[in-house]
């Protein structure tokens, strides 16, 4: 299961947002990764992977799981709502 | 020519003075405790002949995990920026990839360990720097949490802030954040680096905790251990060897305040408003903390950046209300949204404009998209409705009277009688009186007046001589705007970086600036500076700084002029 964002995070994915995306993704379930545009998937629960990203504001990311079901789409959900809200809570 | 070694002079060295970017003001004079140098790379010998490998891959996971702990308890004990940063370097050390890498290496290539760390971090740091920026300052924390674990293959004192005993002036090539985060204003006197620059962490972190600071100071690596130094973050400069005059002057200085504590002053009790500038709701919570008495310069791109389509009506509303929660009774100046230049949007801003910052930015959007304008003037409204604060809007770049009436006839419309604009266009300067005839209050934005008068785009370095609010041009301009405003009898204030300068304050009120605006931590400085001299004093500072040829001579004229900086410690 795929899901495109668009990452509205004002700082993009580095620091502090990075070390909160990857905590999100620990408490899933399910394994996630996320690629960057077009860019080959790294394993989202790592920060040096998705610092390396280098994932800006307005940045389009893909995030997919290896499952198919409803674990996986609550997670993309979370994951996704994590990176479209412009400023961290 | 070289200058003459006193190594032979049995006298003491003659006073030497470096000077780099101060981030942190305060004046201090301590002795010199120096950030030991990091350990060199580990040898690239490969492992003995024999050596287990299984075993050092498995010391590099058993010492990436201690490491990884060592930083989460500091975490923990730790609150605000300081958790924050160290929250993010032990996840790094967390991250199983690195240690992952290193471990391959051990096995494959036959690495010794610490050698397998350190190539494999620098992967990693490589690719961050190449990435510039934000990203790039993050290469950092990587060789920090790189050196913590090859000290703990190796037995070795972890890096870190050294412990004289006594309070020290921490003399540093660079500082980790994790170091910097660490760091204890009870031990720490100032600091100095040779590195960095301003907005690097060291820098914010050392404002948050109040210790003067100056970063990016050539000559500071040839600073000894031992050494009595005086260091002024306002004014970027470390003197080596300070005599005993500069000593004496130096720790005369009061403890400054960290809080504003009465609303803006002049000594003969002339009000000027002291307000911040914030961009988002934090920002306006932290804003009433510092004792703002309202805020000047509301930037309200946060919650458009980023997004393919603006914010809806309702989510305006929501996010607009927590900013003016943060001061109830008070000024909220709401500045509509100022797209393009620096901040292109996608859903305004046209593509390929060969001159961005001459380009459709600021108001201008609003005349190809006047409905994302409406629907942030409709979302002010009503959030305004619901609020104590007492709201303020203001357009950004307005260049003529005719852009000036018509969005004030808009904001009428809508119930927002308090509109007004913004001034950083010259010509807004120079037509102050005939813009602000429905306009009910201006703002001046002192970086985009100064980039626009002295044709010097402020992002470029090599320009930073240009684009100082100290040219007397822009002085000039500020002049023409205030004296416009009087003519129609309409307040004018100042809500650019010149106003959180204690120096060049006195003189924006003396030109007829009504309120200043400024970032938080400013104000405190500001206040005490106002505080110190009287309306009168303000005019003759400003006569003067408009009668120098040059913006060093203006500032140094101000400065001369004005020895209650020196006693503030600014």
């Amino acid at each position: 299961m795929q899901r495109s964002v668009v990452v509205a995070l004002s700082e993009g994915l580095h620091a502090r947002p990075a070390a909160q995306f990857v905590a999100a993704v620990g408490q899933q379930p399910v394994a996630v990764t996320i690629a960057k545009g077009d860019g080959a998937p790294v394993a989202a629960g790592s920060i040096l992977a998705v610092m390396m990203l280098g994932v800006g504001a307005g940045d389009e990311v893909v995030l997919a799981t290896e499952s198919d079901d409803a674990t996986a789409a609550a997670s993309l959900d979370a994951l996704e709502h994590f990176l479209s809200s412009p400023v961290l809570a | 020519m070289t200058a003459p070694s006193s190594l032979d002079s049995p006298t003491a060295p003659a006073p030497a003075v470096l000077r780099g970017f101060g981030v942190s003001p305060g004046r201090r004079v301590g002795t010199v405790a120096r950030m030991p140098d990091a350990a060199p790379a580990p040898s690239p010998e490969p492992a003995a002949p024999g050596a287990d490998l299984e075993a050092g891959a498995r010391a590099v996971d058993a010492a990436a995990a201690r490491v990884r702990q060592t930083l989460a308890r500091a975490a923990e004990a730790a609150t605000g920026e300081a958790a924050d940063i160290l929250g993010v370097t032990a996840a790094m050390a967390a991250d199983p990839s690195l240690a992952a890498e290193a471990a391959r290496r051990v096995r494959e290539n036959r690495s010794t360990p610490a050698r397998a760390v350190w190539d494999a971090a620098e992967l990693v740091a490589e690719q961050l720097r190449a990435l510039g920026d934000l990203f790039a300052e993050r290469a950092r924390d990587v060789q920090d949490v790189r050196d913590r674990i090859i000290a703990e293959l190796l037995g070795l004192r972890p890096p870190g802030v050294p412990d004289p005993g006594t309070p020290f002036v921490l003399v540093a090539r660079d500082l980790a954040p994790a170091d910097t985060a660490r760091l204890d204003p009870q031990r720490v006197l100032a600091i100095v680096t040779s590195g960095g620059g301003p907005t690097a962490h060291t820098a914010i972190l050392a404002r948050s905790l109040g210790i003067p600071c100056v970063v990016a100071a050539p000559g500071a690596d040839a600073i000894a251990d031992g050494e009595t130094v005086l260091v002024d973050g306002a004014k970027g400069e470390v003197l080596r060897h300070p005599g005993a005059d500069a000593i004496a002057r130096a720790t005369r200085v009061r403890q400054r305040p960290s809080r504003l504590e009465h609303p803006g002053r002049t000594a003969d009790g002339r009000p000027v408003a002291l307000l911040a500038n914030v961009g988002d709701p934090a920002g306006a919570r932290a804003a009433a903390a510092a004792g703002a008495e309202g805020i000047g310069l509301f930037r309200t791109e946060f919650g458009f950046l980023g997004r393919q389509s603006p914010p809806s009506v309702d989510e305006q509303v929501a996010a607009y209300s927590q900013v003016l929660e943060a001061f109830p009774g008070g000024r909220v100046v709401i500045r509509t949204l100022d797209a393009g230049a620096d901040k292109p949007l996608p859903f305004v801003t046209p593509q390929g404009e060969p001159n961005p910052a001459l380009g459709v930015r600021g108001l201008r959007t609003s005349w190809s998209y006047p409905q994302v304008l409406e629907d942030q003037l409709t979302a002010i409204a009503r959030a305004a409705a619901s609020a104590t604060a007492q709201v303020w809007v203001m357009a950004p770049m307005v260049a003529t009277a005719d852009e000036a009436d018509a969005f004030v006839a808009r904001c009428r419309a809508l119930g927002l009688d308090d509109a007004g604009i913004m001034i950083e266009v010259p010509s807004a300067a120079l037509r102050a009186g005939q813009l602000l005839a429905q306009a009910q209050f201006a703002s001046v934005g002192t970086n985009d007046l100064t980039q626009y008068a002295m044709a010097a785009d402020r992002e470029l370095a090599e320009l930073a001589q240009l684009s100082t609010p100290w040219q007397p041009a822009v002085l000039d301009l500020v002049a023409a705007a205030c004296r416009g405003g009087a003519a129609a009898g309409r307040p004018v204030g100042v809500c650019g970086e010149a106003a959180a300068d204690p120096a060049l304050a006195p003189v924006l009120v003396g030109l007829g600036a009504s309120s200043l605006s400024m970032t938080a931590r400013a104000l405190p400085d500001v206040g005490a500076v106002l505080g110190a001299v009287t309306a009168h004093r303000c005019r003759e500072l400003a006569t003067l700084a408009l009668a120098q040829r040059t913006a060093d001579q203006a500032r140094s004229a101000v400065r001369a002029a004005l020895p209650e900086l020196e006693e503030l410690g600014l």
